[in-house]
């Protein structure tokens, strides 16, 4: 997969995908990482998560922690009868830990999404994806935020 | 410029002076080496590597002391490059005493530095550099400099990096990559790449709104009948580490799926050896080189490390090739069907006393000189002991630093940063403007004063410790520990972050740190755009002319454990 994004890409892509992203969840706007653990349980709808196929491509070190650029990727054939249907973003250590959520169907071709998120502090950025037969997979980064200065 | 024979004949003379003294003396290490011997290499195969990296802006010769504290955690703990003195020597076979013990370890460093001298300069850097492309023939030898070439001297800074460009021109580079150019801000850097004559390579930069690539990833060569990609890979931390405000259009990362995307790409052009030409500092480039296939062989730099060894990461050779100067790697390879058959390795130290100077390098720098020839060579005063920066937790030039900020600042505590470069002062020896400057040129000198709460000085120590002891290298940003005036503290660096720090104390009181209570912080490189200040060069100069003559007594107030 290439995550070599230009402009021209970035712009297929939304249009493909027909990416519905929310930022901020009322329903899901919780303050720790309890509330994360709740919001993937309640997303899962029962079904124990998987490690795998979810793909976060974040920087270790954020630049600035007010933007940073962050995509998803999962490993899915996208057809009719094996498709993503939604991955939800959680940022475990922010306020309100629910990033955005995606839509998918086949039609989306890939099951891949590119924004730019805002950490509070150093934390675990979580992808989970759900599959049309029910199936949940999950994959975690974490990603620092420093106070920054002093390399050399 | 004081040619070889000169210096021989000043070497004799001195050996006469101080015959029967019963110590080494300059004399006897000449005797001990020559320039033939040093440069003495068993050829092989169809391609020759050259590597510089690190230089600093040093035009000159100089005494930089290695580290004797370079703690590796993880899975890098007690493998080179955090192997220092007696161990260092044993791990590679080194005799004590003996010119290599000097160039690369801290052992006997102020004596060792009186029988040896000063070693680099890129006067004697090109008299190697032509003399291998002479032996091996131009179309067999790639010359690469993996960055930090720009800054780092009153001269370079001065020049806003264009005495560095204009002699490093001579040398003929076939590639680089940086770290400090960028410093120089956007369109400094920008104007200075165009009038380069090989390309600047950094796949990992990418532009802030459309995320495209800023530089060239790549290049191909040809050199010894073999297809050759040089990678560039700049800095990662370049935004974090220093001031995003000089490049807020850039974006940096290690960015590992780009750096395999081109791996992949550059052996689909047809490249049959594939070389990484990084500033991604050596921790950084072990775990790089464990998890992407295809780099034959990784220009290691950033972290200063000088390994007179290649080490072999599954099939990958990671070189270091040592900072400010001192050495040049020669990597002879016997490249055959895509495949790396045997290699040569040789870190030559670039022995001042030893290695001829090239005259036309020579008239380069003192041209490059002439304008602050006066200026870098006044004495300001002495230094009574050695001063020297690196280190992972303080250095004495760094406590003679900490010390002037406290006094001409009027603070309780001062906070200077563990930057890795900086050259050595031997004790009995004047400090000059040259050497104050060769600690402190940097594009953002401004020393700070304002209060810090205990909670925030404990914080800042703690994020610091973290991107120097993280167990992930990819964490790390390769710097050491910041430097601290009027504080003492314990670390632990097997703990994670927010767990390392403790004991910190307010050395003048006595007292422990009080979370809650507001200290006068004084301290200097701060990445924060409109920092306020006079310039940290000039504090340090006023405190030493007044000291005269300084003595640093040996630092105890950082206790480390869990190493």
């Amino acid at each position: 997969m290439n995550f070599n994004i230009n402009r021209r890409q970035a712009l297929t892509i939304g249009a493909g995908a027909m990416v519905a992203a929310t930022a901020g969840f009322a329903d899901i706007a919780l303050a720790d990482k309890k509330a994360a653990d709740e919001a993937i349980a309640k997303f899962a709808g029962g079904k124990a998560p998987v490690a795998g196929k979810v793909k976060l491509d974040l920087p270790e070190i954020a630049e600035n922690g007010n933007t940073v650029p962050m995509m998803v990727a999962v490993d899915s054939p996208m057809t009719a009868q094996s498709h993503v249907t939604e991955v939800l973003v959680l940022a475990d250590g922010n306020p309100a830990p629910a990033v955005v959520k995606f839509h998918f169907s086949p039609a989306s071709g890939v099951a891949e999404a590119a924004t730019r998120i805002r950490l509070a502090k150093t934390q675990n950025i979580i992808a989970v994806a759900k599959m049309n037969d029910g199936s949940v997979f999950m994959g975690t980064k974490q990603v620092k935020v420093t106070i920054g200065g002093c390399g050399g | 410029m004081i040619t070889r024979r000169e210096v021989l004949q000043v070497g004799a003379a001195a050996g006469a002076l101080l015959a029967g003294g019963g110590n080494l003396t300059r004399a006897f290490a000449q005797q001990k080496l020559t320039q033939d011997e040093l440069l003495k290499f068993d050829a092989l195969g169809n391609v020759t590597l050259l590597h510089v990296t690190d230089i600093h802006g040093q035009l000159m010769p100089v005494y930089f002391r290695e580290p004797s504290v370079n703690i590796g955690v993880g899975d890098a703990r007690g493998k080179p490059p955090h192997i220092t003195g007696t161990d260092f020597l044993k791990r590679f076979g080194i005799a004590a005493k003996s010119a290599e013990a000097y160039a690369l370890t801290s052992e006997d460093f102020a004596a060792l530095a009186k029988t040896y001298g000063r070693i680099g300069g890129l006067d004697r850097l090109a008299t190697v550099i032509k003399r291998v492309r002479a032996e091996r023939g131009q179309d067999k030898v790639l010359l690469l400099d993996g960055g930090d070439t720009w800054q780092g001297s009153l001269g370079a800074n001065r020049s806003l990096g264009q005495d560095m460009v204009d002699c490093m021109a001579l040398l003929k580079p076939d590639a680089m990559t940086g770290h400090w150019e960028f410093t120089y801000g956007e369109a400094r850097v920008k104007e200075l790449i165009k009038r380069l004559e090989f390309p600047f390579l950094a796949l990992n930069v990418r532009d802030t709104e459309w995320d495209e690539p800023v530089f060239p990833a790549y290049k191909m060569f040809e050199k010894g009948g073999v297809k050759i990609a040089v990678l560039g890979q700049a800095f990662p931390y370049q935004p974090v580490a220093n001031p995003r405000w000089m490049i807020p259009n850039w974006s940096f990362g290690i960015r590992e799926d780009d750096v395999r995307a081109n791996v992949e790409k550059a052996r689909k052009a047809g490249a049959q050896l594939v070389v990484l030409l990084s500033h991604n500092g050596f921790d950084v480039d072990r775990k790089l080189a464990s998890r992407v296939s295809g780099i034959d062989v990784i220009l290691t730099g950033h972290t200063h490390d000088a390994i007179p060894e290649a080490i072999k990461v599954g099939k990958t050779l990671l070189i270091a090739s040592g900072s400010s100067g001192k050495f040049i790697s020669r990597l002879d390879l016997d490249v055959q069907n895509g495949t790396i058959k045997n290699f040569h390795y040789k870190l030559i130290p670039l022995f001042a006393d030893v290695i001829s100077s090239d005259a036309e390098m020579s008239a380069a720098i003192a041209k490059a000189r002439a304008p602050y020839a006066d200026e870098l060579k006044r004495v300001v005063g002495h230094a009574d002991s050695l001063l020297y920066r690196r280190g992972n937790i303080n250095g004495t030039f760094d406590d003679m630093i900490c010390a002037a900020l406290l006094k001409e600042r009027d603070a309780e505590i001062v906070l200077s940063p563990g930057f890795r470069w900086g050259t050595s002062v031997l004790p009995g020896q004047p400090i000059t403007v040259e050497d104050i400057h060769n600690a402190t040129a940097i594009t953002y000198p401004q020393v700070y004063r304002m209060p810090m709460t205990g909670e925030r000085l404990k914080e800042v120590l703690e994020d610091v410790a973290d991107n120097l002891f993280n167990p992930d290298p990819y964490y790390q940003q390769g710097g050491d520990m910041v430097r601290c005036g009027g504080l003492g503290y314990s670390i632990d660096v097997s703990k994670s972050i927010g767990q390392r720090i403790s004991n910190m104390t307010h050395l003048k009181s006595g007292k422990p740190i009080d979370p809650k209570k507001e200290y006068v912080v004084a301290g200097w490189a701060s990445v924060n755009q409109g920092t306020q200040g006079p310039p940290v060069w000039e504090l340090v100069e006023r405190y030493i002319a007044a000291e005269k003559s300084v003595r640093v007594t040996p630092n105890t107030s950082v206790k480390m454990t869990g190493v």
